[in-house]
């Protein structure tokens, strides 16, 4: 039922089973728990790499822990006296209580967010702790409750407002596009806007080609809105808690083989800058952007690549839209080449833009073209080897880096 | 020869009673409509009638002076006049307190106007003036006002609506939630015929009522949607010969009233009974006023489609000389008294005009500061500034991206 990609260095990849399949199987949320416990193999371990600019309040950083194999078919908690692990849901939702503790205007809109807890868990249990009106399970009307959610917000509510799968965000887009975005222009800056629309986006395991939808392209050129894109247990707790107190409407994509991914959070005071870029690693041959669940798909064509003693440097974009320009120019002056990895689709996509803008305004840094690499200007089919023809895969990436930086003499490391 | 229209009148409770829409084949009339002889509602005081009385002459002459702007090309673009619809806007709007909420569409001016917008501060923006409501940034679609709870106007039809459903879910929200007992503001959306085909205007319907939300929907039903009569375009309700928005209330779970739009009086009647119903926490209503626009849909339309006879059965019931008929022979007012609202009017007019003729464009440095509410949107520089910190920002030409 799943694959692991190759072991790592000490780091095991894993797809996870998505959150949804309890929707077809268990009836208890112990079960699932325990399901997706016996199923799941160790996830990825957070690497320490050097913090990432803009987090406001920083924990010291222990070394990095030896990694450890885990045994078939048993997940192995890597238990840590200190450190909190959480799952990257356990961290959306952490995130979503503390704000809610810590303001009463934020609230929650969306379906099945209250009762059912969430379709992917994000707010299990706090209509219990809030009640039903702060968390509000919607009927199916997604254009009608975002349009609910902007008027709340108007009149001075902080609304969160949950897309089940951010491709239904497709029927609110009358709502995103010219309410949510377009009010605090309009009015003259005298109503502001600030929610945050998030949900899961992105490849899922064979889920179809409607719910494998990438919207970060779509709302992309939407004035006046920010588009967010999480990776980390850690960024996405820090994230979101920073979209929630923004003033500004966040558009927060988050991944829906990513809310497995387990990983240190950070505490209550912990948030991080929503127009940063998160380094990844440090390198020299090739700066490589990318977002959200291909991250991990280039790091681990990364671990390839060392071993055929290439230095890249991996950048997370986390800000998709303003592009943090000083991690960005900084990286393409360092290395001067660029490869750029998303999941959406080449047109009008993330990567598009920033291959646009990176050749408009470092064009004099650069010793080869831009290269993108983005999923196929298809609908994602439902057959397991089609799908992932469509979207990028590590070994794309290695050979575009190889093609990019030549060959390289045999790694020094 | 007299209007031979018989017009049933409202029973005291918020039933509906259905004018002879059918029966359109008057010939054009030119005498006014004959006064009624029934009493002054108990409610209507001398103050307020002169209050509606002022707000409807104010939302005619202002909307006439827009056409007479328009044609002179001191505004530009689609302009939507409201003349006729008066006494919705009067007779809704001023039965609301200054804490409550309304929420429009692209027919907007008279709304803002009768909710307390300036004069001023509206035909600025038309202008498109710095000193307009919205900076000149919104246009005649778009007229806001956080003074005056004045939630927009919106150039999509039925995009406003959830709008004022949040609005009113806020208030909910301010008294269950917040536990602020005494807090208990409405909202009134309004929109007209042809938005009652569009989706959003059920997913609120069934919202409003399914959160018991303080919030009421007012449909100027003026028979047009554009070129489109209303029967054209909508499926008649069953067992009517046409269809009968106030009826989809009940299929919904909100009682649907129908009123006749172009008398203030029973337009006000039944706002205020809605309105106490919201405030009270028992929910929202549906209003459907039939009324009817003088002009086209827009400046821009040349009104090829409506018949003659029909718009002048409409003139003869235009509301403003009914009230004036009312006032008089209730009592409420002479004819000085009128006369004396009526220069009001006619000063305000002109002093907004004057006011926005005289008052300065927008700046280019406008142009990118009203995008955020945080300008950290506008990201980080390639020197590692945030954007909106950087000299030059605030020219209107920086790049932003």
């Amino acid at each position: 039922m799943f694959k692991s990609a190759a072991t790592l260095t000490g780091h095991t990849m894993v797809e996870w089973m998505p959150c949804h399949v309890r929707v077809y199987e268990l009836t208890s949320v112990a079960g699932t728990l325990a399901r997706i416990v016996s199923q799941c193999r160790i996830t990825m371990q957070a690497r320490a790499f050097s913090a990432p600019r803009g987090v406001v309040a920083q924990r010291a950083r222990a070394a990095p822990r030896a990694p450890t194999h885990n045994a078939r078919g048993s997940l192995h908690v890597v238990a840590s006296a200190k450190k909190k692990e959480l799952f990257m849901w356990e961290g959306l939702r952490e995130a979503i209580d503390e704000e809610m503790e810590r303001d009463p205007t934020v609230c929650v809109m969306g379906e099945d967010v209250g009762h059912y807890g969430g379709s992917y868990k994000c707010t299990l249990g706090l209509y219990k702790k809030y009640g039903d009106m702060r968390v509000l399970d919607t009927p199916i009307c997604e254009n009608g409750f975002m349009g609910m959610g902007v008027g709340a917000a108007m009149t001075g509510l902080r609304p969160i407002v949950e897309g089940m799968n951010m491709g239904f965000l497709l029927l609110a887009f009358n709502q995103i596009s010219n309410n949510c975005g377009m009010l605090h222009y309009t009015s003259g800056g005298q109503y502001k806007t600030p929610l945050v629309i998030r949900g899961p986006g992105g490849v899922g395991r064979q889920l179809g080609a409607e719910h494998s939808q990438r919207l970060e392209s779509y709302f992309q050129s939407i004035p006046g809105v920010q588009l967010v894109a999480v990776s980390t247990p850690r960024n996405a707790k820090a994230l979101l808690k920073a979209a929630i107190r923004s003033d500004n409407p966040i558009i927060f994509f988050e991944h829906v083989l990513l809310y497995n991914l387990k990983g240190e959070v950070g505490d209550r005071d912990e948030v991080q800058s929503l127009e940063r870029a998160e380094v990844v690693r440090q390198g020299t041959d090739i700066s490589i952007f990318t977002y959200s669940r291909m991250r991990y798909v280039v790091m681990q064509a990364v671990a390839e690549l060392e071993k055929q003693g290439y230095n890249p440097e991996v950048i997370d974009l986390i800000s998709l839209k303003p592009f943090d320009m000083e991690t960005i120019s900084q990286s393409v002056r360092k290395t001067r080449k660029v490869l750029i990895v998303e999941e959406c689709m080449k047109t009008g996509g993330i990567g598009a833009s920033l291959s646009a803008v990176i050749s408009e305004s470092l064009f004099n840094e650069l010793d080869h073209e831009v290269v993108r690499l983005s999923s196929q200007d298809v609908p994602t089919a439902y057959a397991y080897e089609l799908e992932a023809a469509t979207i990028v895969q590590s070994s794309q990436v290695v050979e575009a880096v190889q093609k990019t930086c030549g060959a390289r003499a045999v790694a020094t490391a | 020869m007299q209007v031979a229209q018989k017009m049933a009148v409202p029973q005291r409770r918020v039933v509906a009673s259905r004018p002879a829409r059918a029966s359109l084949k008057v010939k054009a009339v030119a005498a006014v409509q004959k006064p009624s002889s029934s009493k002054a509602p108990a409610s209507l005081t001398p103050e307020v009638a002169k209050d509606l009385y002022y707000d409807m002459v104010l939302g005619r002459e202002f909307e006439e002076m827009c056409a007479q702007m328009y044609y002179r090309g001191k505004m530009f673009g689609f302009v939507h006049l409201y003349s006729g619809q008066e006494a919705v806007s009067t007779g809704v709007i001023r039965a609301l307190r200054p804490d409550d909420y309304v929420c429009s569409t692209y027919r907007d001016h008279v709304h803002a106007l009768s909710k307390g917008v300036t004069a001023r501060e509206v035909m600025a923006e038309l202008f498109g003036k710095k000193t307009g409501c919205c900076r000149g940034q919104g246009g005649s679609m778009h007229i806001f006002s956080s003074k005056a709870n004045f939630l927009g106007g919106y150039a999509f039809i039925g995009e406003g609506i959830p709008v004022g459903l949040g609005a009113a879910f806020q208030s909910k929200y301010k008294k269950d939630v917040l536990g602020i007992e005494s807090y208990d503001s409405v909202t009134c959306s309004f929109f007209g015929d042809g938005t009652c085909n569009v989706g959003q205007f059920y997913e609120s319907l069934n919202m409003a009522a399914l959160y018991k939300l303080p919030h009421i929907f007012v449909v100027e039903n003026n028979k047009w949607a554009i070129g489109m009569n209303h029967p054209r375009a909508t499926a008649s309700t069953m067992g009517d010969d046409e269809p009968m928005i106030y009826k989809k209330g009940p299929a919904f779970g909100m009682p649907g009233v129908l009123v006749d739009g172009m008398d203030v009086l029973k337009v006000r009647e039944v706002a205020l009974e809605a309105i106490a119903r919201a405030r009270r926490g028992d929910g929202p209503t549906l209003i459907e006023c039939e009324t009817y626009r003088f002009r086209g849909h827009s400046l821009a339309d040349p009104d090829e489609l409506r018949s003659k006879e029909e718009k002048a059965h409409y003139a003869a019931r235009d509301p403003i000389p009914r009230l004036r008929q009312q006032m008089i022979e209730w009592g409420l007012a002479t004819e000085a008294d009128i006369k004396a609202l009526e220069k009001r009017v006619a000063d305000e007019v002109e002093d907004c005009v004057k006011f926005a003729d005289e008052s300065p464009k927008p700046d280019k440095g406008q142009l990118l500061e009203n995008v955020f509410a945080d300008p950290r949107g506008f990201g980080i520089a390639p020197n590692g500034q945030y954007r909106y910190e950087l000299p030059g920002f605030s020219s209107g030409t920086a790049a932003v991206s």
